[in-house]
C-alpha cells in the first residue's frame, strides 16, 4: 500500500517536473530575444534616433525616423486594405455563408494563412510594382494586407460564432432587421475580441521582412508620397543588420527593440480592449 | 398592396376600437380573433412538425399552448411572428391572420410582423453590450426610430414590468447584470417598448425560480388589459392560473381548445383529460 502511495507520488512529481522543464525551456528563448534586444539596443536610442534621417554611408550618427514613420504608413495602409474586407468576410462565413461556398472561403482562407510571406511579396510585386513601374507604399500596404486577411476573417467567424443564438433571436424578435441585428448586435458583442485578434494580426505583420522587400522597398528619405519607395522598421533593421558598420549595428539593434515595444504596445492594448464597456456587477 | 400598406403600422384605429371593448365581465369569446392559424403546417426539413393547425386567439386575451415535449407548442408560436423561418431547414405551409391579413402572404415583409407581434424567449437574453436603458429603447433604436421622450418611455416600460423600482438607480449597468427574474422581466419590458398588439411568450418562466415566476405571472395578468398573449407553458397550474383559453396540443396537432375552466374541469377529449391529470406526458 505505501510502496504504491510512493509510486504515485514518484510519478506526480516526475511528470509536473517534465512540464515544468519544458515551460522553462520555452521560455528561455523568448526571454534571451526580449534580453539581448535590450541591452544591445537600448544604447542606439536617443533623440536623433527617432528625428533624424539616416546619414549616408561611412557617416556615423542619423536616426531612423523616416523608417518609423514609413512603418506605421505602412501598416495603416495595410489596416485600411486588410480589415473592412476581412470582417465582412468573417461575418458572411458565420452569418450568412452557403454551405458548399463557405467551405471553399474557409478553407482558402487557412491555406493563405499558411504561405510564406515572401510568396505573398512576389504576388504582389507582380501584381502592383510591375505595372505601376515602382516600388510603393500602396504595394507594401497591400501585401501586408494580404497576410492580415486570412487571419482577420478567421477571428472575426470564430468570435461571431460564440454569439449566443438567442441574441439574434432576440434582435429578430424585435422587428429588427437582419442585416441591422447582425451588425448592431452580434458584431457588436464579439467586438472586443475580434479588435484583440485584430490587433494581434498587425502586430504580426508589423513586423514583417520579407513582403516589403519587393513591395514598399526602401528609402533614405522622408516619405513624400504613398506611390514611393517606403522605408520600414523591418526592412531597415535587416539593411544596416547585414552591413559591415559598427554604426549601422547598433542602429539595427535599436530599431528591433523599438519593433518589439510596438508590438508589446499593440498586444496590451488589445488585451486591455477585451476589457468590456458596461459594468457587469 | 393594401396588406403591404397596412402591416405598415397603420392599424390604430383596429386597436382602439378592440381595446374599449376589451375585458368586459362577460366570459371571453373567440367570436373577434386577433389572430387566427389556419390549417398552418410547419417544417423542419422534411419532417413535419405542425400538422395543420386552426387555432383562433381572442383579442385581449391569454391563451396558453400546453401539452407535452416535442408537441410542436414553440414551433406554434414562433409561426405567429415568423421566427419559425429563421432557422434554416424550416418552413411553414397554410395561413396565419393577424386582423384578418394573412401575414404568410407574399408581399408581407417579415420584420414588420415582428414589430407587431412581438416575443419572449425561454431563456432571458437581454443584450449583453447594452445597459439597462440600451435595453429597453433597442428595439426603437434598432429600428432607426428616435422616441420623442426616451427617459419617459424607459420608466414606463420598466413599470409595466414592476421592475422600476428595482432598477431606477442602476439604469447605466449591464442589462446582464440583473438577476435572471429581473432579465426577464426587462426583456418583456424590452418588446413592450415598441407597442406590440400580440406579445408571444415562449416559456417565459422556465429559466425562474417560484418568486420570479409568480412575479411574471401577475404581470401577464396586468398586460392582459393592454396585449393580446400567447403563451406557451410546461406547467399546467400556470395556465390555469394566466389564461382564460387554452389549446392542448399532441403530436403535432392541436386536440383541444376552449376556456381554460372547461379544459381544466370538463375537457371534451380523453387525451387531454389524460394529460392534464398526469397519465402521461
Amino acid at each position: 500500500m505505501t510502496e504504491r502511495h510512493w509510486q504515485r507520488k514518484l510519478v506526480d512529481a516526475m511528470v509536473r517536473g517534465l512540464c515544468l522543464v519544458a515551460t522553462l525551456a520555452a521560455l528561455v528563448p523568448l526571454g534571451l530575444v526580449l534580453y539581448y534586444v535590450t541591452s544591445r539596443g537600448i544604447g542606439g536610442i536617443d533623440r536623433a534616433f527617432f528625428t533624424e534621417l539616416p546619414k549616408p554611408v561611412g557617416e556615423t550618427g542619423g536616426g531612423m525616423a523616416n523608417a518609423f514613420v514609413g512603418t506605421l504608413e505602412l501598416v495603416g495602409l495595410a489596416c485600411l486594405f486588410g480589415i473592412p474586407p476581412g470582417v465582412l468576410a468573417g461575418v458572411y462565413l458565420a452569418e450568412f455563408g452557403e454551405r458548399r461556398f463557405a467551405k471553399l472561403v474557409r478553407f482558402s482562407a487557412d491555406v493563405m494563412s499558411g504561405v510564406p510571406s515572401i510568396t505573398i511579396g512576389i504576388f504582389v510585386y507582380t501584381l502592383i510594382v510591375l505595372r505601376t513601374k515602382s516600388f510603393s507604399a500602396y504595394a507594401g500596404g497591400v501585401a501586408l494586407a494580404v497576410l492580415m486577411l486570412p487571419t482577420v476573417t478567421r477571428t472575426t467567424e470564430e468570435l461571431l460564432r460564440l454569439v449566443p443564438e438567442s441574441l439574434r433571436e432576440a434582435a429578430l424578435g424585435l422587428g429588427v432587421p437582419k442585416w441591422r441585428a447582425t451588425l448592431s448586435v452580434v458584431l457588436r458583442t464579439a467586438a472586443p475580441g475580434i479588435a484583440t485578434g485584430i490587433m494581434l494580426a498587425i502586430a504580426r505583420v508589423a513586423g514583417e521582412t520579407a513582403p516589403l522587400l519587393f513591395t514598399a522597398f526602401n528609402n533614405a528619405f522622408w516619405p513624400t508620397g504613398l506611390g514611393q519607395p517606403t522605408a520600414s522598421l523591418p526592412v531597415q533593421i535587416y539593411t544596416y543588420a547585414v552591413s559591415p558598420y559598427d554604426d549601422w549595428h547598433q542602429k539595427a539593434w535599436a530599431a528591433a527593440l523599438l519593433l518589439v515595444g510596438m508590438v508589446l504596445i499593440l498586444n496590451v492594448s488589445a488585451r486591455l480592449l477585451v476589457r468590456p464597456r458596461v459594468r457587469s456587477r | 398592396m393594401t396588406q403591404s400598406v397596412s402591416l405598415l403600422g397603420a392599424t390604430t384605429s383596429a386597436r382602439d376600437s378592440t381595446r374599449s371593448s376589451a375585458r368586459t365581465s362577460a366570459p371571453p369569446t373567440t367570436d373577434q380573433p386577433k389572430m387566427r392559424a389556419e390549417a398552418l403546417k410547419a417544417y423542419f426539413g422534411a419532417t413535419e412538425v405542425l400538422k395543420g393547425v386552426t387555432l383562433p386567439v381572442a383579442s385581449h386575451t391569454v391563451t396558453a399552448i400546453i401539452g407535452p415535449s416535442g408537441c410542436g407548442k414553440s414551433t406554434f408560436i414562433r409561426c405567429l411572428n415568423r421566427m419559425h423561418e429563421v432557422v434554416a431547414g424550416a418552413r411553414v405551409a397554410g395561413k396565419v391572420l393577424l386582423d384578418h391579413q394573412d401575414i404568410y402572404a407574399p408581399d408581407v415583409d417579415p420584420v414588420r410582423v415582428r414589430r407587431r407581434v412581438g416575443m419572449v424567449f425561454q431563456k432571458p437574453n437581454p443584450f449583453p453590450t447594452m445597459t439597462i436603458r440600451e435595453n429597453v429603447l433597442s428595439g426603437l433604436v434598432l429600428n432607426g426610430l428616435r422616441p420623442k421622450d426616451p427617459g419617459e418611455l424607459v420608466e414606463r416600460a420598466l413599470r409595466q414590468v414592476a421592475l422600476w423600482d428595482e432598477v431606477k438607480d442602476v439604469l447605466n449597468r449591464s442589462g446582464t447584470s440583473l438577476s435572471g427574474g429581473q432579465q426577464q422581466r426587462l426583456c418583456i419590458a424590452r418588446s413592450l417598448a415598441l407597442e406590440p398588439e400580440v406579445l408571444l411568450m415562449d416559456e417565459p418562466c422556465s429559466a425562474l425560480d417560484p418568486i420570479a415566476t409568480a412575479r411574471v405571472e401577475e404581470l401577464i395578468h396586468e398586460l392582459r388589459e393592454r396585449y393580446t398573449i400567447v403563451i406557451v407553458t410546461h406547467n399546467m397550474q400556470q395556465a390555469a392560473r394566466v389564461a382564460d383559453f387554452t389549446a392542448f396540443f399532441y403530436l403535432g396537432e392541436l386536440v383541444e381548445h376552449d376556456r381554460t375552466d372547461v379544459i381544466f374541469t370538463r375537457p371534451s377529449e380523453k387525451k387531454t383529460e389524460d394529460y392534464i391529470t398526469g397519465r402521461f406526458g
